[in-house]
Formats: C-alpha cells, structure tokens, sequence
C-alpha cells in the first residue's frame, strides 16, 4: 500500500521548503545588484561584484588554502581511520566501546571548548598560527566523521574472505591491501568526502587558531561580516552556494546525500 | 598462517594523535580556568575558584546562560515540531519527488553556516525582504529588525539545525512496517489518530536522539549568533570568544567553556539515559 500526502501536509512542506531555501536564495539574488549597497538587483542584473571579487585576492587565496587544508586534513584523517575502524569494527575486546567512545569524543564537544585549548595548547608549544597546528586541530575534528562512515563499509565485510586469504599463503599486507581495502573503499571515499566537506565549513574552531596567513574562507567571510555587510561578501557567499550546489548534486548522484549524513540507506 | 594484527596496535596511532592533540589542549583549558588574571599582570598561576565563583554570582553571566540555554530550548522545540512533520511528508513522497526533496532540505548542511547566515542577515534587516513583506500586509506600522533579537537569532538556527532533526526522524521512518499504518486506518482510525497514536510513537527514539543533538549543537553555536545576535546579545559561545580574543582573560573565558561543555554533556547523558531507559526495547 502507498500513501499520499493530503493537502495540510503539501502546504505545510511547500512553506517548509520556502524556509529553508529563503536565505540561500536571498544571498544569491542580493550578489546580482548594481548597487554599491545591500538591495535586490532592480532594472537588470550586474555581475559588478563578481568581477570585484577578482580584485580582492583576499578571499581567493583564502579559497585556495581551505580547499588545499580540506584535502590534506581530511586524508590525514583517513589514514588514522581506517586502521582504527578495522580494529573496531572486526574484533570484540575489552575496552573496545570505550575505544569507539574516545575516537567519537570530538563530535561531543563543542567547537568554541576545542578552538580555545587548541589556542591555549599551541601557545605552549610555539604552534600557534602555524599551518601544522590548524592541519592537526581540522584533523581532531573530522576524525569521527572519517571514521563512522569507515566502520560503516567495514562492518559489513565478511571475515572469513580475509581468513581464505591468509589461508592462502597471503601476507597480512597483501590480504588488506587486496581483500580489505577494496572492500572498505566506498566507506573510505564517503568518508573523506564529509571529512573535506566539514574542513571546508569550519568557522567556529579555526577562528580561535587562523593567523593572517592562515585564514580560512569561512573564517575570511566571517571577520568580513563582523566588520560590514557589503555586496561584495555576498557574492563571494554566492559563488560559493553555486560552487556547493554542483557538488551536492554529483555527490547525490555519486554516493547519495542520505548515505553520507545517515551512513546507509541506498 | 598469518595472524590478525592486534586491535591495539592497529587503534595506536589515532590514539597518540587524540592523546596528544585532544586530552592535552582539553586538560589545559580545565587547568586554567582555575588560574587568575591580573589586569596589568595577566595570568597568575595560582589555584583560585574566583573565575567560577564570578561566573556563578554575577547576573551577567547568569543572563548569558540563560539566553544560550533558553533559545536552545526553543530552537530544540521548533526543529522537533518542523523536522518531524517534514520527515513524515517527504516519506509519503514517491520518487523522483523524494529524492529532490531530500537533496533540497539536506543539502544546505554542505553550505558553510556563515553563508547560510547571512542570507538570514541580508532578511532581517530593518530595510530587509521581512520587514518590507510585514510592512505591505499592513501588520506593522515601522520597519522592523530582526536583527539583534533573540527571535532572530532563534530563526536562522533553527534553518541551520533543522535538517538535522529531518535526517534522525528519517531514518527512524525507514524502520517503520507500513502495515501498521495501514492497519490502524483500514480499523476506521483518522489520519490524525494514526500520526498520533501509531506513527509517533514509533518514530520517538528517532525525535529523542535529533533533539538531542539540535539542543546541544544550539547551545554551543557560535557563527549564527555572532552574526545575528552581534555583539550585545551574548551567549556562552560568543562571551567566551570575546574574552580570549578581546579582553584577554583567558582564565575567564576557559571557566566559560568548562561550564558550558559540562552543562551540554550533563544535559546529553541525561536525556541519552532516559532514552535508553524508555526505549532500549525498540532499539534491540
């Protein structure tokens, strides 16, 4: 038996999908104004604060390093995760929950706890507004990310593929590297995807930490807005919307939306 | 034949990085929010309550507690009521419909949180598309701002967690026999009766566990409002940030985060207890 929604539930999900597409669709029209202050664009579009964007190189180079921090921490993290959700997911031993507890820890606390210890912990240290300290803390916080949609391929594998393999004569790394590995693949490639795309968007963490050589996009949009609300933070804000659309679609088509928030489904 | 490595050894390595780069800059901040600060000295290093003693008797702080914790609640209440009720529509859409829905209500959590709150900032204001909309139906005489008020910051986070909410009830509805509802209205039960007496209560765990984390990612929010609460209208958050990165208190600001952290992960294994307690059975 099918169900079909009555008409109080298509209202309500009309007005539900207004709201959630209302301020998205407002940053993208408000970029189209010839203006030099925030209006909708009236009497035709102007792409004059596109084109000032390429005359701020601030925020394209802070593009460039979130994109070139996303990439690296987000396989850092992997390379932690997939041992660590191997060990999880194949075997039961003592202290095992208690393992998965503490590499899931980050997700628990809040983002502003984490940015000020990790300013507090670099200034000991002499880290503080380098490159490797913000790489290290984006890697603490998508760690739990990279590792549940890990532990979610490698839950499924049947063990004793691996057992016929070492029966076999295989070594340890040749049975990961040619059994296990393209097994957990869709799990690892998943969750390097959420772990880029949470690197990519973290504002509240990396804003405690960022130097002025090493600030972020968000971080960069930020202190914009804190100082003004201009058009031209707008449209740097829908180029970035655009940007995300296309990978929302290729990734809904590649892996499915549904899988990499809920870690199943399709 | 060769042996499995060992689960330990494999773990070794995410362990040193979380010991070193989690426990350690965790351990700090709990360490100095016990120290104090001096205006012209900086921070003393001498064991003192004073910071959570000045936290928990000043009004000021006191109001900036309950604003984080009061606009939680209500953003809590309104993801609860809005994300359930949308997760239950889009389940009863038939594809292509639901696949493009889903894609619609999911996909701004890819957006940065800032983007999406300026786009809530660029609505608000006083010359913004609300005020102008309330203005021509006539329900207001002036422009009006939503900008700086806590119903404003209480809007855009609920945009922001929403989805959240949406995803956790989601999958709960995925677990659902559909003959149940089918049951319940072929016996002469109304579409209401069967939402309220057989959806619902199958769909709790999954409310439960969204409300759960919507409450604790609102009260920990920084960006949203920083942006639309600006800098009168504190929460814990933002008042933290001040103090470390603007007036330098440093011990005052890590008292801050310890009471906030400890409030958020009280009020998480609280409400993880009862749920477990109550429907433990549906989950095993």
């Amino acid at each position: 038996m099918t169900f079909r929604n009555g008409p109080i539930g298509l209202i309500f999900h009309t007005l539900f999908i207004a709201f959630i597409l209302a301020p998205i669709v407002m940053v993208c029209a408000v970029a189209f104004t010839s203006q030099g202050f925030i209006s909708l664009p009236s009497g035709g579009l102007s792409l004059r604060w596109f084109r000032a964007i390429l005359d701020n190189p601030r925020f394209i180079e802070a593009f460039w390093f979130s994109l070139g921090l996303g990439a690296l921490s987000a396989t850092i993290a992997i390379v932690l995760a997939v041992p660590a959700a191997l060990a999880v997911a194949r075997n039961r031993f003592p202290g095992r929950e208690a393992l998965l507890a503490f590499f899931m820890s980050p997700l628990m606390i809040p983002h502003v706890v984490l940015g000020l210890a990790f300013l507090k912990f670099f200034t000991s240290v002499a880290l503080v507004g380098t490159y490797f300290g913000l790489m290290v803390a984006h890697v603490i916080i998508i760690m739990p990310y990279a590792l549940r949609l890990v532990l979610a391929s490698a839950t499924g594998i049947d063990p004793s593929l691996e057992r016929a393999a070492l029966s076999l004569g295989a070594s340890n790394w040749t049975a990961f590297r040619r059994i296990v590995l393209p097994l957990v693949l869709p799990g690892v490639i998943s969750g390097w995807v959420i772990a880029f795309i949470t690197s990519f968007d973290e504002l509240t963490m990396s804003i405690f930490i960022a130097s002025p050589s090493t600030t972020t996009l968000p971080v960069r949009i930020f202190l914009h807005i804190e100082d003004t609300i201009d058009p031209l933070v707008t449209a740097v804000s829908a180029v970035l919307i655009y940007a995300t659309a296309i990978a929302i679609f290729i990734l809904d088509r590649a892996i499915g939306l549904e899988k990499l928030f809920v870690g199943k489904g399709r | 034949m060769a042996q499995r490595a060992n689960p330990w050894l494999l773990s070794t390595p995410a362990i040193l990085v979380y010991a070193t780069f989690l426990v350690v800059p965790l351990a700090l901040v709990f360490l100095i929010s016990f120290f104090n600060f001096e205006f012209y000295g900086g921070i003393q290093q001498a064991f003192t309550w004073e910071n959570y003693v000045d936290i928990l008797t000043d009004g000021y702080y006191y109001e900036i507690y309950a604003r984080t914790f009061g606009v939680a609640a209500g953003v809590t209440l309104a993801c609860l009521v809005l994300g359930t009720a949308e997760a239950y529509v889009l389940s009863r859409m038939a594809n292509p419909w639901k696949g493009l829905f889903l894609m619609v209500v999911l996909g701004p959590l890819l957006i940065s949180v800032v983007v999406r709150t300026l786009g809530w900032a660029l609505l608000f204001g006083s010359t913004g598309l609300i005020s102008q909309a309330l203005l021509a139906l006539g329900l207001v005489s002036s422009p009006v701002s939503l900008m700086y008020s806590n119903l404003g910051v209480g809007i855009a986070l609920t945009h922001v967690l929403v989805p959240f909410m949406v995803i956790a009830v989601w999958a709960s509805l995925q677990r659902i026999n559909p003959s149940t509802e089918a049951a319940a209205l072929s016996l002469g039960a109304s579409q209401f009766t069967v939402i309220r007496r057989v959806i619902v209560p199958q769909v709790m765990p999954g409310i439960l566990s969204g409300s759960i984390m919507v409450f604790a990612m609102a009260a920990s929010a920084f960006a949203t409002p920083a942006i639309v609460g600006g800098r009168r209208l504190k929460t814990v958050a933002t008042a933290a940030y001040d103090e470390f990165l603007n007036t330098l208190n440093w011990p005052l600001g890590a008292a801050l985060a310890v009471l906030l952290l400890l409030a958020t992960v009280v009020v998480l294994l609280a409400a993880n207890r009862m749920v477990e307690r109550r429907y433990g059975a549906v989950f095993n």
